[in-house]
């Protein structure tokens, strides 16, 4: 069973620490959310464990069973089995969704994708999502509205089947019916053999999808870790509650 | 991310054969030398007064000083071989052409595509055309495609009503030299309400160091026929440069319908300087499909002239420059009469300090009412080091038209390499799809065959150009 394993994670952005300092396990069959106000460094996480080359990891580990990710380039992760559903999904215009995901999964397989069954894959997963079957020859984000967008990296998390997925704020942007049907997508990928990180602001998220662990995030830092109660408290609180914590982690920075 | 830190991909058509000519004219250009090509095709004394009329106007028109950013001026018009032949006539059987020819166009794989989807096939070897069929049944339907050489002492009079009334030897200093040295080429005709369903293709070909090629095409669609050309253009890597420099003229006639695809894939050291024009009369269209990928310069603007109501021109290009390589090209769109319709699409990438540019006219003569006319070019830049410009013109001359242009300029994101990288997509296999996705609308109009060996072709450029 796959494990992601951060330990004691540094990271720097344009100059500037963001991340202080942050240590956290995911394992297959775990929902993790982790969740924080604005600025407290939660994308700056998805992105260094994805790899993108514009965050550097000053200090600290982050391993996926015996593979030493940061070590790895973002394809050669993505490969490993770790999987980023985008807060701001990119357009690639010209490449068709249909294209893309095969190109994809040719090269997370290391072989040939049989044009047939991805076909029957697609349309099926299509389905669920409530995705119109236009989609698959429609360039990839490219004039998507918000909600298309997420409900395309859903379809990819399915399609693409990691070990680890980090989901960065899927359900910002999305009105109450998208966050469902969203949400139901995530529930239904949930399951022994995939480990969720779900990175989200607001408690709203995990009516839907209940996790097994809730992190506050705040100035860079883990600031408390606790069962789904904890999600419940924020809301009534809100992350002011935690102000002594983030003015003690700033004090740190 | 990485910038793509890029040397030319590989270049597969570099090979040469030893040269073992028939017959080659000594290096430079004079009245002699003009004389000895009329000479040696045994042409028609009008002809040979064309060519001297042709050299005299060469001689006195300036070199541009637009266009080649200072290239032009490299270029030395006494270190090139004017005319080379290479056989002796051109064969209709393929058996018959001389085995060394026949060894190049195999490798480039010619006759294989002639036989899966081709209706024709020319192929020019250096200065003449060593090979040309057009399939039976077209020929009984009056279909003619010959090589320009063969058409002018086959059908002299077809040939003399039009060749160099599209494009005169006054146009432009290029266009002058080719009307003094041209030979080989294509001469096609089609008859009234003839289809020629299958596309029609010549392959060009320089073998020869230091050859200068002056292919000279010359098609003629009747009323209500339609026909789709394409060539393809390859040739050795030298030390030395070489000069491809064509004129093509196209009539299409009421209600006809020309497509003209090129695939330009010279060699890096080739002046790529071509002339290319053609008229469109009522509801006739004219359709430019234009892919340069290789040539050190490529001076080319292929035009449509709509000169009556009803004519349509389409004018599609894509353009690639890597380390070394200006492409220079565009097209221009002349509305000569009312209720004619046209539309530029270029497309342009540039990787490892080459530069691309746009150059555009769109013309439209007074009184021509209710014209229509969309130009849109894009450019892709690959890196920081890559150059591309735009230069349109616009000279409208009347008020109820519909004009618009659009111009866009991006560079390949670290967030969509990322974005593709984070899916298991290496970082060349990342670049590759955002270029083919950028190349893919028009990658979309080219018949199969030929879209995939476009992006054959830009793969090979991609290749080995990212770590």
């Amino acid at each position: 069973m796959a494990v992601l394993r951060i330990d004691d994670l540094h990271v720097r952005v344009e100059g500037k620490t963001i991340l202080d300092g942050i240590t956290l396990t995911v394992r297959a069959g775990e929902v993790h959310a982790l969740m924080g106000p604005n600025g407290s460094g939660k994308s700056t996480l998805a992105y260094a464990l994805m790899g993108h080359p514009n965050y550097t990891v000053t200090h600290g580990q982050a391993w996926l069973d015996d593979q030493n990710v940061l070590a790895l380039s973002p394809d050669k992760r993505a490969q490993l089995g770790l999987f980023l559903g985008f807060q701001y999904p990119t357009a690639i215009p010209g490449v068709n969704l249909a294209n893309f995901l095969r190109a994809s999964l040719k090269a997370l397989r290391g072989g040939d994708v049989p044009v047939r069954e991805f076909r029957q894959e697609l349309k099926a997963q299509m389905q669920r999502l409530k995705i119109e079957e236009s989609f698959i020859k429609r360039y990839i984000n490219d004039g998507f509205s918000g909600g298309e967008k997420k409900r395309i990296e859903i379809l990819q998390l399915g399609m693409l089947k990691p070990k680890i997925a980090i989901l960065d704020e899927t359900d910002s942007g999305l009105d109450i019916d998208a966050l469902k049907v969203v949400a139901d997508g995530i529930n239904r990928l949930r399951g022994p053999d995939l480990g969720i990180l779900l990175i989200t602001h607001y408690q709203r998220m995990l009516n839907y999808i209940i996790p097994d662990q809730v992190h506050v995030l705040i100035g860079g830092r883990i600031v408390r870790s606790g069962g789904r109660e904890l999600a419940q408290q924020l809301e009534a609180g809100g992350y002011e509650k935690f102000t002594p914590e983030l003015k003690q982690a700033a004090e740190v920075i | 991310m990485r910038q793509p830190t890029i040397s030319k991909g590989d270049y597969q058509y570099g090979f040469h054969d030893d040269e073992a000519a028939l017959f080659k004219l000594p290096k430079g250009l004079s009245h002699r030398v003009i004389e000895q090509i009329s000479e040696l095709k045994q042409e028609p004394q009008w002809m040979r007064d064309f060519r001297l009329k042709a050299l005299a106007i060469f001689e006195n028109k300036p070199m541009p000083k637009w266009g080649g950013g200072g290239l032009l001026d490299t270029l030395d018009f006494q270190n090139i071989h004017y005319f080379v032949r290479a056989s002796e006539r051109p064969e209709r059987n393929w058996e018959d052409v001389p085995d060394y020819i026949k060894r190049t166009f195999d490798k480039l794989g010619i006759p294989a595509a002639e036989q899966k989807y081709l209706a024709g096939t020319g192929a020019q070897y250096d200065s003449e055309v060593a090979y040309h069929n057009v399939r039976e049944d077209l020929a009984k339907q009056g279909v003619i495609f010959m090589d320009a050489d063969s058409g002018l002492r086959e059908h002299e009079a077809l040939f003399r009503e039009y060749f160099g009334k599209i494009i005169p030897p006054m146009d432009n200093k290029f266009a002058a030299l080719n009307s003094a040295v041209w030979s080989g080429g294509s001469f096609i005709y089609v008859p009234p309400n003839v289809h020629v369903e299958l596309p029609l293709q010549a392959y060009f070909r320089i073998n020869s160091e230091s050859m200068g090629q002056f292919e000279r095409t010359l098609i003629i669609a009747d009323k209500g026929s339609s026909v789709h050309y394409v060539e393809g253009c390859t040739a050795p890597i030298y030390s030395t440069d070489s000069l491809h420099s064509a004129v093509v003229e196209i009539i299409v006639k009421e209600g006809a319908k020309v497509q003209y695809t090129t695939i330009q894939n010279w060699s890096t050291n080739v002046f790529n300087l071509v002339t290319k024009r053609a008229v469109a009369y009522r509801d006739a269209t004219m359709f430019w499909l234009d892919a340069n990928l290789g040539s050190k310069l490529t001076m080319k603007y292929p035009s449509v002239y709509m000169v009556e109501p009803g004519a349509k021109g389409e004018i599609t290009s894509v353009a690639f420059a890597g380390r070394g390589q200006h492409q220079d090209a565009g097209g221009k769109v002349v509305h000569g009469a009312p209720h004619t319709t046209s539309t530029i699409l270029s497309k342009s990438v540039s990787q490892h300090g080459g530069r691309t540019s746009y150059r555009g006219l769109v013309k439209v003569y007074p009184d021509c009412e209710g014209v229509k006319s969309t130009v849109r070019c894009d450019a892709l830049l690959l890196d920081p080091e890559s150059r591309s410009d735009t230069y349109p013109v616009m000279q409208i001359d009347e008020e109820r038209v519909e004009i618009g242009h659009e111009a866009t300029v991006s560079k390949v994101s670290d967030e969509q390499i990322f974005y593709l990288m984070s899916r298991g997509i290496s970082e060349p296999e990342a670049m590759k799809m955002i270029v083919n996705g950028f190349i893919e609308p028009l990658a979309r109009q080219l018949p199969m065959e030929y879209a995939v060996e476009m992006n054959r072709l830009i793969e090979l450029q991609l290749d080995g150009s990212l770590g």
